[in-house]
């Protein structure tokens, strides 16, 4: 039987290290800076001793007797010459040092007033916790350095300064840390509380080093080169000048050297040692290697986004993962995942053998690793890792019974976790089933593009094989795409149809009212349907009537098509479906795409999640195949205009034209009547660009209206599967004004935009009005216009996207804690409530309809 | 009003839940129907609960930040050509979820008593609010070096404008000017002499700080705007003093608002600014076209006002209130929490999420939460 041995931290105490407490905790006590013997052996109280653990292959750790990568390394520790202070408790230093007396070590407040600062401190700290305490320690800090009289032993206090880094003035005289040090034990201990120092586990006196702890030699193991030479890690060089140094200062103080010599020494130490701790203080120089490039010592290995916490402890790693170019299938489920063979190959989901699953599990050792389906190793109870090679197959298929573990090839089914970055919400993450099939990429079905936000531009997706049962439950209960159909964001479904998928099914629906059987026959085969016993058994039967075998045959729907506010009467506007069968009425966005797709959500609510991702996915591939059998393309036919249309437009212009000079007219003579708050020349400015932009929305009037309507352009922007009217119009006719800052372009040259237009215009070309359209081409001007807001809004883009990530990143580092308790309270980790009931209701987003439950349709169905 | 029978319900299911079914359940209903309905609505609320575990905050940090990076960053933009420049977008939802003090762009809305806000002299009350400087009332300002004296000519026609007397004026600068000696001279001017050894040098850079002296109108109200919104008159400002506003006799007192939440915070209280703080990320997001629940805007406000006062969503003001160490330390500024800790001797008891992350430990939320209890067996008896 296997033990189990389970460990869990419970709590973590902070602390101060005395020195007694490093003493004990060593295994080592570092004399020398030699690091190895002739031999390249580890010298004994050298910095690499092997008693503080050990980084080479072979040796054993003498503290320990672990080998390398189990012996978890020990501390050693340097006994320094001379006390040195801890960079990082300067200011703690400096002020007990301001609100003590220099000779009897009190407080600088009368008794009786000691007694009270405890008392409130313990007040606050018990009502607020510690920042509070803090806050109030500070306060009361603040207050004591104005005493200048020892209200105890009536002492005089002189002014305390400090010369930064480390070095403490009194009067103009230097206070030595030793002095330092004895002052700081001097202050009595019960005082100690209104600085906030714990004494339990803090004694201010040791944030004056008199012994310094070694860190074991695993954190900061030598690299070899090619070489053969060693490379020794950043902090092995300072802990050897601190060791040097130290040594010398010792030999100077047992000579008898005079005192310069010693205090430039235990300067020099004080510097190596600081550096050690923090290698960017402000007033020091960064200690160098010798190619000049800055150490990195303890202060740097630990912040910031690459430092030990955000980077190692914050963020975790994880092996059986695989990454690649992702491409799309429509032809694959929408909670599937095609993956490469040669990653099937790779990846392997290890299977516990049991009586019953053994000969099951012998296939595919076996097959071995090079043939699909195989397996890559087995382990064995203790643990240990056989891999299965041709040589030991023999062996291990003899050796195989219940209680081993098979790690076998990727298979179909199997569960898997689909991500790609930027991993914005939790649908950037989710479980697809895996789908082994030939060639190089990931596959996924264009319906998820939208969680991801994909698209198959070159876009690279992370794929994980959770290895142990309860992750793979938890991945397939509370991951798969159908459980993420919902945004929690806006309570609306998120995937859903989109672009082609959208057209199709509009195509099919509108145009196609006839169809020969054999067509219609062939269209459901293609999107997965076997029986066709709903398709009318007519010789023709309409798009309707192909689009209503998908649905289900109780289901009964009514909703509104995209153009039913313009068109009202048309029965078509109208989409209707009784029992399973679609009666009137145009599928378009409103009822597919995501984020409204009322018809989708209507079937997710009544026939549940798995039951709608499988229509989801006909109806994707439905509208695939009518768009594959039919043609569709965009041309640049489309968006040609009339002679009379084009007369209407340039009229359109023109008009704007004369009505802009008849301003910039006014505005010369100054009878332009001015807006409410504005000056002469941003009413001019505002005037103009209200009259260039209705001139715009015009052309984009006529341009609708006028348009083709049987095109396929018109035929996408009109099911809202992409493009806007707007679009066409930038096309057809007129491109608009380019704005900067909210405003027409006003920079360039002196006095002008571009160097072809006269000083001081203000017509409409020279800022920024482009009166072409795409498809007739632009000026040279107009080009660097657009050109000039094209890379205003590059520049938007990049310097939002940190913007926004670093908002990101505070709001989820602020609220990543709270959640609901079982009494429905919203609370954090310190079990503050934040509400009563989460929302106010309770009611969780995305199990909700847009926020609410839909009411109406309890009572409908009622 | 709410009708009778599904009073009883108060309190079992929410009120929008309620307000929704009294408008639409049909005016009249037999009593088994209403029976159905009203427990499929009760079972259809349960069910969509959020249950115990659930991490919303994460989920309400992701519908905010997600969209963030869909937000522009323009921080002018013309809402219509009537209205004034103001601060929106994506520095905007930073400023608010900052808790910052100065905003960027404080702006008010006034709402006016009856007769003022049918525009009875609205112009006039608008102008009222606006702050002046004395520059605004300057024609000339000459130095005499040789004497040290400042003569300021005062505009009179602006004056009369606004119905402000130069004594007045001089009265505030007699008030305001210590060190100096202030005259009215005839022709409505200003006398000002500068005494002392640096008398010259104090009258020079007298020059330049006296243009920015306060003379009248409401301080911190640089523009303002009568605007007709529906059928009242409502003065738009650029810059905001609730304060004073308030003790104007044209104001309606209940309807004035400003977009500075830390105004509303410290007249109002608490709850006013909770309210403000939603309000205001509503407008942004409205304004940028994001659609995100409300429930995750409560969430945050609440967050940000649970303590009492304003806090930023920042390692000064949320995070700094956590209990543990570590998941401070992994914020920002790690080694400062670290030491502060250290001297204080705190315990970090490991109950959020980022800290048994780092351990590799469960985390304590959803399916983390959960512990087995199970009845282990008497060792004495078993021994028996």
């Amino acid at each position: 039987m296997e033990s189990f041995i389970s460990k869990k931290v419970d709590k973590i105490e902070f602390g101060l290290m005395g020195p007694k407490f490093i003493k004990d905790m060593a295994s080592a006590k570092i004399v020398t800076p030699e690091l190895y013997d002739k031999e390249g052996y580890p010298v004994d109280g050298g910095l690499m001793d092997i008693r503080l653990g050990v980084i080479d292959p072979g040796l054993k750790c003498k503290t320990c007797g672990c080998k390398l990568k189990e012996c978890p390394g020990h501390f050693g520790y340097i006994e320094l010459a001379r006390p040195v202070v801890h960079i990082k408790f300067i200011s703690f230093i400096l002020d007990l040092l301001r609100c003590t007396c220099r000779s009897c070590g009190n407080v600088l407040i009368p008794n009786e007033k000691i007694t009270k600062a405890k008392d409130e401190l313990d007040k606050i700290g018990s009502e607020f916790g510690v920042d509070e305490q803090i806050g109030q320690v500070k306060e009361i800090i603040a207050s004591l350095k104005t005493i200048t009289k020892c209200p105890h032993c009536k002492e005089k206090q002189l002014k305390i300064k400090i010369e930064k880094p480390t070095t403490f003035l009194e009067d103009e005289k230097r206070l030595t840390p030793i002095e330092v040090r004895s002052r700081l034990e001097r202050i009595k201990r019960e005082h100690l509380q209104i600085f906030g120092i714990n004494t339990a586990v803090a004694q201010p006196e040791w944030m004056v080093l008199t012994v310094l702890p070694i860190p074991p030699v695993t954190m900061r193991p030598s690299i070899t080169l090619e070489t053969g030479e060693r490379s020794e890690d950043d902090l092995t060089h300072k802990l050897g000048d601190i060791v040097r140094i130290n040594q010398r200062l010792f030999e100077n103080i047992n000579a008898g050297a005079p005192e310069i010599i010693i205090e430039d020494l235990w300067d020099l130490l004080q510097y190596h040692i600081t550096t050690f701790f923090d290698n960017e203080v402000s007033q020091l120089p960064p200690a160098r290697h010798r190619s000049g490039q800055p150490l990195k010592t303890l202060t740097a290995r630990s912040k910031s986004k690459e430092g030990r916490i955000r980077h190692n402890l914050a963020g975790k790693r994880t092996n059986f993962s695989a990454r690649t170019v992702i491409s799309p299938d429509p032809m694959l489920d929408i909670n599937e995942v095609g993956v490469p063979q040669v990653m099937a190959m790779k990846l392997t989901v290890p299977e516990r053998v049991t009586e019953w699953n053994k000969e099951y599990l012998k296939g595919f050792i076996t097959k071995g690793p090079k043939e699909y389906p195989g397996a890559n190793y087995i382990v064995r109870p203790d643990g240990r890792r056989k891999k299965i090679t041709d040589e030991t197959k023999e062996q291990l298929l003899e050796e195989l019974q219940p209680g081993f573990i098979v790690e076998r090839h990727l298979m179909d089914g199997d569960i898997s976790l689909f991500n790609r970055q930027p991993s914005l919400h939790r649908m950037s993450m989710m479980c697809h089933r895996v789908k082994v099939l030939p060639g190089l990429t990931l596959r996924m079905n264009p319906a998820v593009c939208v969680p991801y936000n994909a698209d198959f531009d070159g876009d690279e997706m992370n794929l994980h094989i959770p290895q142990t049962e309860e992750a793979r439950v938890e991945a397939e209960v509370l991951m798969e795409v159908q459980t993420q159909l919902i945004s929690p964001r806006y309570g609306l479904s998120i995937i859903g149809c989109n672009q082609d998928t959208i057209s199709g099914n509009y195509y099919l629906t509108k145009f196609l009212n006839k169809i020969p059987r054999r067509e219609a026959v062939d269209l459901l085969a293609a999107t997965g349907i076997e029986d066709f016993s709903k398709l009318p058994g007519k010789e023709f039967v309409s798009g309707k009537d192909v689009f209503g075998c998908l649905l289900p045959d109780d289901f009964n729907f009514k909703g509104y098509a995209k153009h039913y506010k313009q068109n009202q009467d048309d029965p078509d506007a109208i989409v209707l479906i009784e029992d399973g069968k679609l009666i009137t009425g145009i599928l378009d966005k409103n009822n597919l795409g995501e984020g409204s797709g009322l018809l989708l959500r209507n079937l997710h609510k009544q026939y549940g999640a798995k039951r709608m991702v499988k229509l989801l996915g006909m109806i994707n591939r439905l509208g695939i195949e009518v768009l594959l059998r039919y043609g569709f393309t965009t041309a640049i036919s489309d968006i040609d205009l009339k002679p009379e249309v084009k007369e209407k437009v340039s009229k359109i212009l023109s008009d704007a034209d004369s009505d802009v000079k008849k301003m910039i007219q006014q505005f010369s003579d100054g009878s332009l009547e001015l807006l409410p708050g504005r000056d002469l020349k941003e009413t001019l400015e505002l005037r103009v660009l209200e009259r260039l932009n209705k001139a715009r929305n015009e052309t984009g009037e006529v341009v609708t209206q006028n348009a083709d309507q049987t095109t396929n352009t018109l035929m996408m922007i009109q099911s809202g599967a992409r493009g806007n009217f707007l679009n066409l119009a930038q096309m057809a006719a007129c491109v608009g004004q380019q704005a900067l800052r909210g405003g027409r372009i006003n920079k360039g040259y002196k006095g002008r935009t571009l160097s072809c237009f006269k000083k001081g215009d203000l017509g409409v070309s020279a800022r920024g009005y482009i009166k072409r359209g795409f498809r007739n081409g632009l000026e040279p001007f107009e080009l660097f216009f657009m050109a000039m807001t094209g890379r205003d809004s590059l520049m938007d883009t990049a310097l939002r996207t940190p913007k926004s990530g670093y908002l990101y990143r505070r709001l989820a580092n602020a609220l990543q804690d709270f959640k609901v308790e079982y009494d429905f309270t919203v609370r954090d980790a310190g079990k503050r409530i934040v509400q009563f009931k989460y929302g106010e209701d309770g009611i969780d987003v995305s199990k909700s309809e847009g926020g609410k439950i839909n009411v109406s349709h309890i009572i409908r169905t009622a | 009003m709410m009708r009778a029978e599904l009073k009883q319900f108060v309190g079992t299911l929410p009120m929008r839940i309620l307000e929704d079914l009294d408008s639409e359940l049909p005016e009249k209903i037999s009593d088994a129907k209403f029976k159905k309905i009203m427990s499929t609505v009760a079972v259809e609320y349960r069910s969509s609960l959020a249950e115990p575990g659930e991490c919303v905050g994460l989920v309400t940090a992701e519908s905010i930040g997600e969209p963030g990076t869909q937000m522009t960053l323009n921080t002018f933009h013309f809402a219509g050509v009537s209205e004034m420049n103001v601060t929106t977008g994506l520095p905007r939802l930073i400023e608010i979820l900052d808790g910052r003090v100065e905003i960027s762009t404080k702006m008010m809305e006034i709402y006016l008593k009856k007769p003022y806000c049918d525009g009875q002299d609205i112009r006039q009350i608008a102008e009222r609010f606006k702050e002046t400087r004395l520059k605004e009332y300057i024609r000339e300002i000459n130095i005499d070096i040789a004497e040290t004296k400042m003569h300021i000519l005062l505009d009179t026609e602006a004056l009369k404008e606004r119905k402000i007397s130069a004594a007045l004026i001089g009265k505030i600068l007699a008030k305001g000017l210590k060190g100096f000696d202030v005259k009215i001279d005839k022709e409505s001017g200003l006398l000002i002499k500068a005494s002392g050894d640096d008398a010259l040098g104090l009258i020079y850079k007298l020059k330049e700080k006296i243009k920015e002296v306060h003379i009248d109108g409401i301080k911190g109200i640089t523009q303002v705007l009568p605007v007709k919104r529906g059928n009242e008159y409502v003065i738009v400002t650029a810059g905001s003093n609730m304060k004073e506003i308030l003790k104007s006799e044209f104001v309606d007192t209940k309807r004035v608002t400003t977009n500075s939440i830390a105004e509303i915070e410290s007249i109002f209280g608490i709850e006013a600014a909770r309210e403000a703080i939603i309000k205001e990320m509503l407008k942004v997001l409205k304004d940028q076209g994001i659609s995100i629940d409300l429930r995750h805007v409560l969430l945050v406000s609440d967050a940000m006002t649970m303590s009492g006062k304003v806090l930023g969503v920042s390692r000064y003001g949320i995070v700094k209130e956590k209990p543990s160490v570590l998941a401070r330390a992994s914020f920002e500024t790690p080694i400062r929490h670290v030491i502060n800790a250290a001297m204080v001797g705190e315990t970090d008891s490991l109950n959020s999420v980022i800290e048994n992350v780092m351990i590799n430990q469960p985390v304590p939320l959803g399916t983390g939460l959960p512990g087995l209890v199970t009845k282990v067996a008497d060792k004495k008896k078993s021994k028996k």
